[in-house]
């Protein structure tokens, strides 16, 4: 299908890092491209000059997110190095090919911190983009450098960037799951939670300092509400039978869960704190997978109450629902864009899960993967990447999709299945 | 374990009410260590249970009882027609043993969606509680549950392992509160 007409990236960015965790201290992730879009932006970032090391860092990092955006193609610079305030020889760029070029510098700032500061230039113009400056500390070097990204790819594609944000996943590996959270790149990962039962469905609050999710270190799957920083959980759902697939209302206040207190599977909503439980959906058959619309006004889910699971979507607070897929016998896992426009979930087309996008003024469906095995698919808070779980070689490693299906990135961790991604919000 | 004591009372009425003399083979006969032979030792219970403190007609596998899986087809939850006599034999034993409680884990292949998954272990258990009240279980008696994908008993990948994935287990627990679950 489409991957076949499109350019494949033979680079591979392999990022090595240790994990925190004394039970997975090898453990390896690494990032594949496997697709770029059709027409990428040249661009240029210069070394900075000053700390040769903390530019390295920084440069490294502002290039590997451009790169692996799939919407950039980075031009050399020729190893050349000069701040945000040298004079930029526009003709001299556009000639080697870049339409954009950024320089910048690392220096202190007045409390003794690292301070990166940097400027855009578009080299057609001859004009500056602007520029900003982040001050940081030297192990912030590399979000410093995701903030200058986040700053370029904005200026140039007119979409905000997502490289700051932070992704959750659960990885399994020598009979423990753990609950990981870590950046957009992969990096930094770090262990919330460590257990020996299942951890399944995370989901990040609004304001991205909380988990919600599903464990059963009960023996049975209950919801707990997770504050990252502190490591402060509380139950929020521990009903009689299944409490499972948690997820927030755009205000962060509620979450619609899914209970099956009484006999089967309905959804309800309660408060963060666990007060206030109402139910929402009313049927005899499997009602789960509940999300909010980005405006809180209703919620999409999953249903066989037609004969097979489909798609439907309700008021968020009950009432007449109404079919949202109608094509095949199985569409699944329902995740409405945070821009409103677009619906992704699984599809199961000819035995084969796949990742489908419908756009939702014209109901059209598109299958935007071609892998087997995909679940959980989660969007970038900018709509444009959605994030799967799917199995490569069989074992299970996340996959970033553009929501068009052009741009692919691969992550797996070598010691281990990786399932149930969730990606964070905008970093705040 | 009833028949065997049966000869046993038998012959201590014969004892107290007679002076005829006891058959030889009747005599002192140990009442439940004839299974070992050569050198094997035969792990037995005085009283008729299990190791996990059920009765031996829930496990011992030439009873029905001892029979605890259901399987599903694809995407489906309703009991077939195959299992109505083995859903039949543990609703009578239910009946009959009003002390005994029962756990259904429903379970599925681990293919699609883990949470969908999730809920349709759960109303494949629900599938089993309610032929099981049907026939006359006590609500009470009854608890159904979910492992989803979660716990596959067969790890394969292939036809015949989310064939054998795709299941109820029934789980017993005696009055005393011994038992499986």
């Amino acid at each position: 299908m489409k991957m076949n007409a499109m350019s494949r990236i033979s680079r591979r960015i392999f990022l090595a890092f240790a994990l925190l965790t004394a039970g997975l201290a090898q453990a390896q992730l690494s990032i594949e491209i496997t697709g770029a879009g059709a027409s990428r932006i040249p661009v240029t970032i210069v070394d900075f000059p000053g700390d040769p090391a903390a530019s390295r860092v920084i440069t490294g990092t502002v290039r590997a997110d451009l790169e692996r955006s799939g919407l950039f193609k980075l031009i050399d610079n020729a190893g050349l190095a000069f701040d945000e305030n040298a004079a930029v020889n526009h003709a001299d760029w556009k000639s080697r090919g870049a339409d954009a070029l950024a320089a910048g510098s690392i220096g202190r700032a007045a409390d003794g911190r690292m301070e990166a500061r940097f400027r855009l230039y578009d080299t057609q113009k001859g004009v500056s983009l602007g520029g900003a400056a982040y001050v940081t500390s030297n192990v912030q070097l590399r979000a410093a450098g995701h903030r200058i990204a986040d700053f370029i790819y904005e200026k140039l594609t007119g979409e905000k960037g997502v490289f700051s944000t932070r992704i959750a996943y659960v990885v399994k590996a020598r009979g423990q799951y753990l609950l990981q959270i870590a950046d957009s790149d992969g990096q930094n990962a770090a262990t919330a939670l460590t257990s020996v039962e299942p951890i399944i469905s995370p989901v990040w609050s609004p304001d991205g300092g909380r988990l919600a999710y599903v464990s059963f270190e009960k023996k049975k799957p209950v919801i707990y509400v997770h504050t990252l920083a502190s490591g402060q959980r509380h139950i929020v759902a521990n009903f009689k039978g299944s409490n499972s697939a948690p997820a927030w209302s755009p205000d962060g206040r509620k979450l619609a869960v899914v209970l099956s207190k009484d006999g089967h599977s309905q959804i309800y909503s309660v408060n963060a704190d666990g007060s206030g439980l109402q139910r929402i959906t009313q049927s005899s058959g499997i009602d789960t997978e509940p999300r909010y619309a980005p405006d809180g006004g209703s919620i999409y889910f999953t249903s066989d109450r037609g004969g097979s699971p489909q798609v439907y979507q309700v008021g968020a607070s009950g009432g007449d629902a109404k079919r949202v897929t109608f094509e095949g016998n199985y569409n699944v896992s329902p995740r409405p864009s945070p821009d409103g426009k677009s619906l992704a979930f699984i599809s199961r087309r000819e035995g084969r899960f796949q990742l489908a996008v419908m756009d939702l003024a014209s109901r059209q469906v598109q299958i935007v993967s071609d892998s087997n095995k995909d679940e959980s698919p989660s969007f970038a808070p900018n709509s444009r990447m959605i994030l799967i779980a799917t199995e490569v070689g069989g074992r299970g490693v996340l996959s970033a999709v553009s929501s068009d299906g052009r741009i692919k990135q691969r992550l797996s961790v070598a010691a281990g299945d990786v399932r149930e991604p969730a990606w964070g919000p905008y970093y705040q | 374990m009833k028949k065997l004591l049966i000869p046993a009372l038998l012959s201590a009425l014969i004892v107290g009410c007679s002076t005829t003399p006891l058959p030889e083979d009747n005599a002192g006969a140990p009442v439940e260590s004839r299974s070992g032979s050569g050198t094997g030792v035969a792990s037995v219970t005085a009283d008729g249970v299990d190791a996990n403190g059920l009765p031996r007609e829930l496990t011992d596998p030439k009873s029905k009882l001892s029979q605890r899986s259901i399987y599903f087809d694809l995407d489906k939850y309703d009991v077939k027609d195959e299992y109505k006599d083995l859903v039949a034999a543990h609703a009578k034993y239910l009946v009959a043993n009003k002390g005994f409680k029962v756990l259904l884990q429903g379970n599925t292949d681990e293919r699609g969606s883990r949470e969908y998954n999730l809920s349709l272990g759960q109303k494949r258990a629900e599938a089993v509680k309610r032929s099981l009240t049907l026939l006359g279980v006590k609500e009470d008696q009854v608890e159904s549950v979910s492992l989803g994908e979660e716990k596959p008993k067969n790890a394969g990948h292939d036809e015949a392992a989310w064939a054998e994935n795709r299941r109820a287990d029934i789980l017993y627990r005696a009055a005393d509160g011994r038992g499986e679950f």
